[in-house]
């Protein structure tokens, strides 16, 4: 990784994805670097998720292509599986069994040796902080302390690329500052590039090396939060000025009851 | 703590061939059903309470009709040729609501996760069904139990009881199976639990499991000869009825619920993606 532009770890060309007449992601072009942190900003509905959601081999494209370590997201599902991690927003540890016992699934599941299982499970937990309460049932967890779970479940194979979905919705902000900080460590510890999806212009700005804002399914804009504000044109101009100039003012006129209903259904069961 | 960047992605298995493969998918069901194993060992009251409903059919149903003779069953007593059936529909009972944990699962997000490890498809499904095996197994325990009390004699072969046990796995792994395609289609909890509900009933009367197939009108005889239940009602009384003849030979039921699970885990192998996009 010595090298002055390493090959990038993600890479999308023209990546569309249709759900009847509606284009949720419209010709997506773009790559992230080893141990970036890149941001996927816009209002609800502007294609966020479905983007991750086809990166993660959940959902094929429609069409375009997109590699991830390497790997063909199409042709190669399984491979890019191994080489990633994946923090959906809504919650996905199991609230009915031990925080330990959320990672020893996993663990098998990436067939993780048995001689080092022990030990990538203890490592992880104590990467996220997480060692004293390995034992307690996770319903017995706060909502910050479920949130860096998720992430050490997604540690222990040492992923290349690690994808998030508002990894901070609901959480209050001395959780939040915890995870963002467990997350800036993960790369510069593993070279893990981070690839998350935000409304929270803060959250952006204070993680994020690069941005692309996404509108309607199209990427209107990409770049630095340094370079996006820049673009504007005018001295001091904020990161919440470059969300309205890029995606309009729609920043809360398109969530529907569905994905409100699910958010608010985070944020509850993150409290 | 000292966490070794440069340490080489462990998990990724060495030369890529059939016997890794097997290998990785055995490893991946027993994770599976240890994690089920688990969640149940933190929460067993859902199998307490099911004993509550064979209870009640055993002892109030299979006590009166065994008193009135009104189901002509041979040299066997109702009540001795009730349990197999008591216990198939036990089996049916817990295995058909299953696919509410792939409901609860996908409307959390832990499907997800699931979803995007390196597990195939069909290790994630049929896994699941081998799981359920484990609370089909506790209703075995407790009808066994119920039944000798109520002084039903029962084989106690070995092998007769190796063979249940594989009976009750395999039934409990088709209708939970059976139950996740459901879940896979219908997606919420309420139209899952409609549709649960309405075909409980059905096949469990058109089988053999409370009366014998020889008084049933000849119009119902072929969708009873359908009905997965009357394979493992039969496998069961065979082997739970010292000397019983079946419909069919134990072989052919075991061999019947095992080809009809395969087909059931491929289907909901395709469907189960489904529930995460």
């Amino acid at each position: 990784m010595g090298s002055t532009s390493p090959a990038p770890v993600l890479e999308t060309h023209e990546l569309t994805r249709k759900f009847g007449e509606l284009t949720a992601v419209d010709r997506l072009t773009l790559s992230v670097r080893p141990a970036e942190v890149f941001g996927l900003l816009g209002p609800n509905g502007a294609g966020k998720t479905t983007t991750l959601k086809m990166l993660t081999t959940l959902l094929p494209p429609s069409s375009g292509t997109a590699t991830v370590a390497g790997y063909d997201i199409v042709r190669q599902p399984a491979r890019v599986r191994r080489s990633i991690g994946y923090v959906p927003q809504l919650i996905s540890a199991d609230a009915q069994v031990s925080g330990y016992e959320n990672l020893w699934v996993f663990a098998r599941l990436y067939r993780i040796p048995a001689d080092e299982r022990d030990r990538r499970i203890r490592e992880a937990l104590d990467f996220m902080g997480l060692s004293v309460v390995a034992d307690e049932l996770v319903k017995n967890y706060s909502g910050g302390m479920i949130r860096r779970l998720e992430i050490a479940q997604t540690l222990m194979h040492r992923p290349r690329v690690l994808f998030m979905d508002e990894p901070t919705v609901g959480l209050d902000p001395l959780a939040r500052d915890a995870v963002w900080e467990q997350l800036g460590r993960l790369t510069t510890h593993f070279g893990t590039s981070v690839v998350l999806t935000t409304h929270y212009m803060e959250e952006a700005e204070r993680l994020c090396e690069r941005l692309a804002i996404l509108h309607r399914g199209r990427m209107v804009a990409l770049g630095t939060p340094a370079e996006l504000k820049a673009s504007l044109g005018r001295p001091g101009a904020t990161l919440e000025e470059v969300f309205a100039h890029y995606a309009g003012a729609e920043i809360e006129t398109t969530g529907s009851y569905r994905e409100t209903g699910r958010t608010r259904r985070v944020a509850v069961r993150l409290e | 703590m000292s966490l070794s960047a440069s340490s080489e992605a462990a998990a990724t298995p060495g030369a890529p061939g059939v016997l890794d493969a097997i290998e990785g998918a055995i490893g991946q069901t027993v994770a599976i059903i240890g994690h089920e194993a688990r969640k149940l060992s933190h929460d067993p009251s859902e199998l307490l309470l099911r004993a509550v409903q064979p209870a009640l059919w055993l002892v109030v149903f299979g006590s009166v009709f065994t008193s009135i003779h009104a189901i002509p069953t041979g040299s066997y007593s109702y009540l001795q040729f009730l349990t197999p059936g008591i216990l198939a529909q036990s089996v049916l009972f817990i295995a058909i609501f299953y696919g509410i944990a792939s409901i609860r699962e996908r409307e959390l997000g832990i499907i997800t996760k699931f979803l995007v490890s390196p597990t195939p498809r069909a290790v994630l499904v049929g896994g699941r069904a081998l799981s359920a095996s484990m609370r089909g197994l506790s209703q075995a325990v407790i009808v066994v139990v119920l039944a000798t009390a109520l002084g039903v004699r029962l084989n106690t072969d070995p092998l007769a009881i190796v063979g249940i046990v594989v009976a009750i796995v395999l039934g409990s792994a088709l209708f939970s199976t059976l139950s996740m395609i459901i879940a896979s289609l219908v997606k919420t909890q309420e139209r899952f639990l409609g549709i649960g509900q309405l075909l409980t009933m059905p096949l469990f009367f058109a089988s053999n499991a409370i009366y014998p197939l020889s008084l049933m009108p000849s119009w119902l005889r072929p969708i009873t000869l359908a009905n997965p239940l009357t394979y493992l009602v039969d496998a069961l009384r065979g082997l739970m009825l010292p000397g019983y003849s079946g419909v069919f030979p134990v072989g052919v039921d075991l061999a019947v619920l095992f080809a009809v699970t395969v087909v059931l885990v491929l289907a909901e192998s395709r469907l189960y993606p489904r529930m995460a996009q």
